[in-house]
């Protein structure tokens, strides 16, 4: 079974609610079940989402359909079971509601210490003279991608930890502690007047941050079709 | 001759080496070398052995497709030669480059894919693992969605552009691997879950969430590109692959999928890879390419020699399905005629466009539209001013033009109908 291209989009658009799942694709293939009175077969869901992997264009030829053969087992058994620590080892990102936070906090004044030794060459002395990503201004952006930056354009401050954490500074990332990543963050959003020069940063603080962004964002609205152009 | 006193050169260090025009280094083109080569009688090859069988092929010495590199650095890209190409899969020497810090150098046997989250049973595979899974193999395009971005600005549109430092973010390759939906089930969804975070081993841990819908629909898990293993800067040894999807979603070097219930917004899907529109706000998860097509000939810097018989041709493809139609225009958009598609039509993927065209060497600007299965028309820029405002800098797919003047040259044209 294949699904209208225009279920790609109706998937983004239906998950405004980013919390409130709907999972077309496999909703589909559950309706279908009960109507063919296959339940057994389709308990899970997703098994009949897996059939669904196939395309027109690829399934002329009988024996030749991507999805799973009928007679492929459950489960093959292939890979290791990932123990806690394993997933721990590489689970580092962070969401907007703290999720994946560490312990540990920074304050403004620390960061700005962290910023002068492993930010200023690429950001400049104070976020603004590049000669990479401008990370301080106040005002509107314009039609100029190096003109959106944390002030005015980014929409959670959860993602400075995410992104900082895993890819800064370019040339050596990793290299700072949990410390100095929420001690930076502090300095960044002081020097763009979010916080106060007294603020601290941690797995409690830095969630609350409410960026000026945050209400601008909304989800892609193209369906494709022969409606207006979006 | 003896065979040990035949030239042991390629045909154009010969030219180079017997032809005093060219003493100096001046060939530079393929049309020099033919000219050239028709002057000074070239060996004869029905009369002189050829060259033997090898472990490795190569292209022939006056062919030199390359990619274009603007600028060299951790965080670049480099652009697909698309006036080179014939059909619609690209070599995957010339496939296009975006990457965010580099290419990592990864070894095969220890390279790990590691599965959790939402998941009954959080799992380690090798590569070795993924191997042994039921394999897949779809011919897809892949596009940047920065691609185009230099034709957007009424204030800044280029003349003297080619299709390659234009359109060049975009790619079709054959690719292999496991479905999705295969791991998926292996590792058992839980109820609930609706998005994927997936992670790559670069140092810039590239991280991008995709809707569960989708990789359950049609994603692969790619280790297979054109017949080979995929090159290191396709992401080598494993990728994710989004059919239809912006080429970012497509997390190289893939390390990682977490099964969660909402994305994570990553700085790739919040500070990047979104639009802000003219009333304001910014459109988000705005992952799906639409429709569009590039005629890449006739195009700049090519020079039309004389009027009469040419062949319009280019290259349409959707995120949305595939392509129905496509329009040519040789009357700057008067009048539209429908393009000859060459099948087969895939799913996701490029097709090529050919129109033949009787030029009557006057001035005429040249263009194409594609439309796709949900009757999606590629629209006109001004189409995309008016609703999205002018500071976009992402999907930007709108018509192109090229502008034949009567002297055969060719540039890019759009700037002359907005």
């Amino acid at each position: 079974m294949r699904l209208p291209a225009t279920d790609v989009g109706l998937v983004s658009a239906v998950s405004r609610e980013w919390g409130s799942p709907l999972r077309t694709a496999a909703r589909r293939a559950a309706g279908l079940c009960l109507v063919a009175g296959l339940l057994a077969a389709c308990s899970d869901g997703h098994r009949g989402a897996t059939g669904g992997a196939m395309a027109p264009d690829e399934v002329a030829v009988a024996g030749t359909a991507e999805g799973l053969p009928a007679h492929a087992p459950d489960r093959f058994g292939f890979g290791t079971e990932a123990s806690d620590a394993r997933v721990a080892l590489w689970d580092i990102d962070v969401r907007p509601d703290g999720q994946g936070l560490p312990p540990g906090r920074g304050s403004v004044a620390q960061g700005r210490d962290v910023f002068n030794i492993h930010c200023v060459a690429c950001h400049g002395p104070t976020g603004t003279e590049g000669p990479n990503d401008r990370l301080v201004d106040s005002e509107q952006w314009d039609a100029v991608p190096s003109t959106r930056t944390v002030g005015n354009y980014w929409p959670y401050a959860t993602t400075l930890y995410d992104y900082i954490r895993k890819a800064m500074p370019q040339l050596t990332p990793g290299i700072l502690s949990d410390d100095q990543v929420y001690a930076v963050i502090a300095y960044i959003l002081w020097m763009n007047e979010i916080v106060s020069e007294d603020a601290v940063m941690d797995a409690e603080t830095l969630p609350a941050v409410i960026m000026p962004a945050r209400d601008k964002f909304v989800v892609d609205d193209r369906i494709g079709g022969t409606g207006p152009i979006r | 001759m003896p065979r040990d006193e035949r030239p042991k050169l390629s045909r154009r260090a010969w030219i180079t080496t017997t032809s005093g025009v060219i003493a100096a280094g001046l060939v530079k083109t393929q049309a020099d070398a033919i000219h050239l080569g028709a002057q000074e009688a070239p060996i004869d090859p029905t009369k002189v052995p050829g060259r033997l069988v090898s472990e490795l092929g190569s292209r022939a010495p006056a062919e030199e497709p390359k990619r274009l590199v603007r600028a060299e650095a951790l965080s670049s890209s480099s652009r697909t030669p698309l006036a080179d190409l014939m059909g619609t899969i690209t070599p995957a020497d010339l496939h296009f480059e975006r990457h965010h810090a580099g290419i990592p150098d990864i070894q095969y046997e220890d390279h790990e894919l590691l599965v959790h989250g939402m998941v009954e049973r959080p799992t380690v595979f090798r590569m070795s693992d993924l191997m042994r899974y039921p394999q897949v193999s779809r011919i897809r395009f892949l596009e940047c969605s920065g691609n185009g971005g230099g034709v957007y600005n009424r204030d800044r549109m280029p003349t003297e552009v080619t299709v390659q430092a234009l359109d060049g973010l975009l790619s079709t390759s054959e690719w292999t691997g496991v479905a999705v939906s295969t791991i998926l089930r292996e590792v058992g969804v839980r109820p609930g879950a609706s998005w994927i975070l997936a992670e790559g081993r670069d140092s810039a841990v590239m991280s991008r969430s995709v809707p569960l819908d989708k990789v359950m629909e049609d994603s692969i898990l790619a280790y297979g590109q054109n017949g080979e293993r995929i090159r290191p800067e396709q992401g080598y040894p494993l990728r994710l692959f989004n059919p239809g999807y912006e080429g970012n979603t497509s997390v190289k070097w893939l390390r990682r999928i977490e099964v969660t219930d909402r994305p994570t917004h990553t700085r790739d899907e919040t500070s990047k890879y979104t639009d802000p529109l003219g009333d304001g706000t910014v459109r988000q998860f705005s992952l799906v390419m639409d429709a569009k097509s590039v005629i890449t000939f006739p195009s700049y810097p090519y020079v039309l020699p004389e009027a009469g018989w040419w062949e319009v041709r280019g290259l349409a493809w959707s995120g949305r399905g595939r392509i129905t139609r496509v329009e040519v225009s040789t009357d700057g958009g008067r009048s539209w005629v429908d393009a000859a598609l060459q099948g087969p039509i895939l799913d996701k993927s490029t097709v090529r466009f050919r129109h033949l065209f009787d030029w009557n060497g006057r001035d005429t600007l040249i263009l194409s539209r594609a439309t796709d299965e949900t009757g999606y028309v590629q629209p006109t820029v001004e189409q995309l001013w008016e609703a999205r405002g002018t500071r976009t800098s992402y999907h930007q797919n709108h018509q192109r033009a090229w502008k034949i003047a009567r002297t055969g040259e060719v540039t890019f044209g759009l700037g002359e109908l907005v």
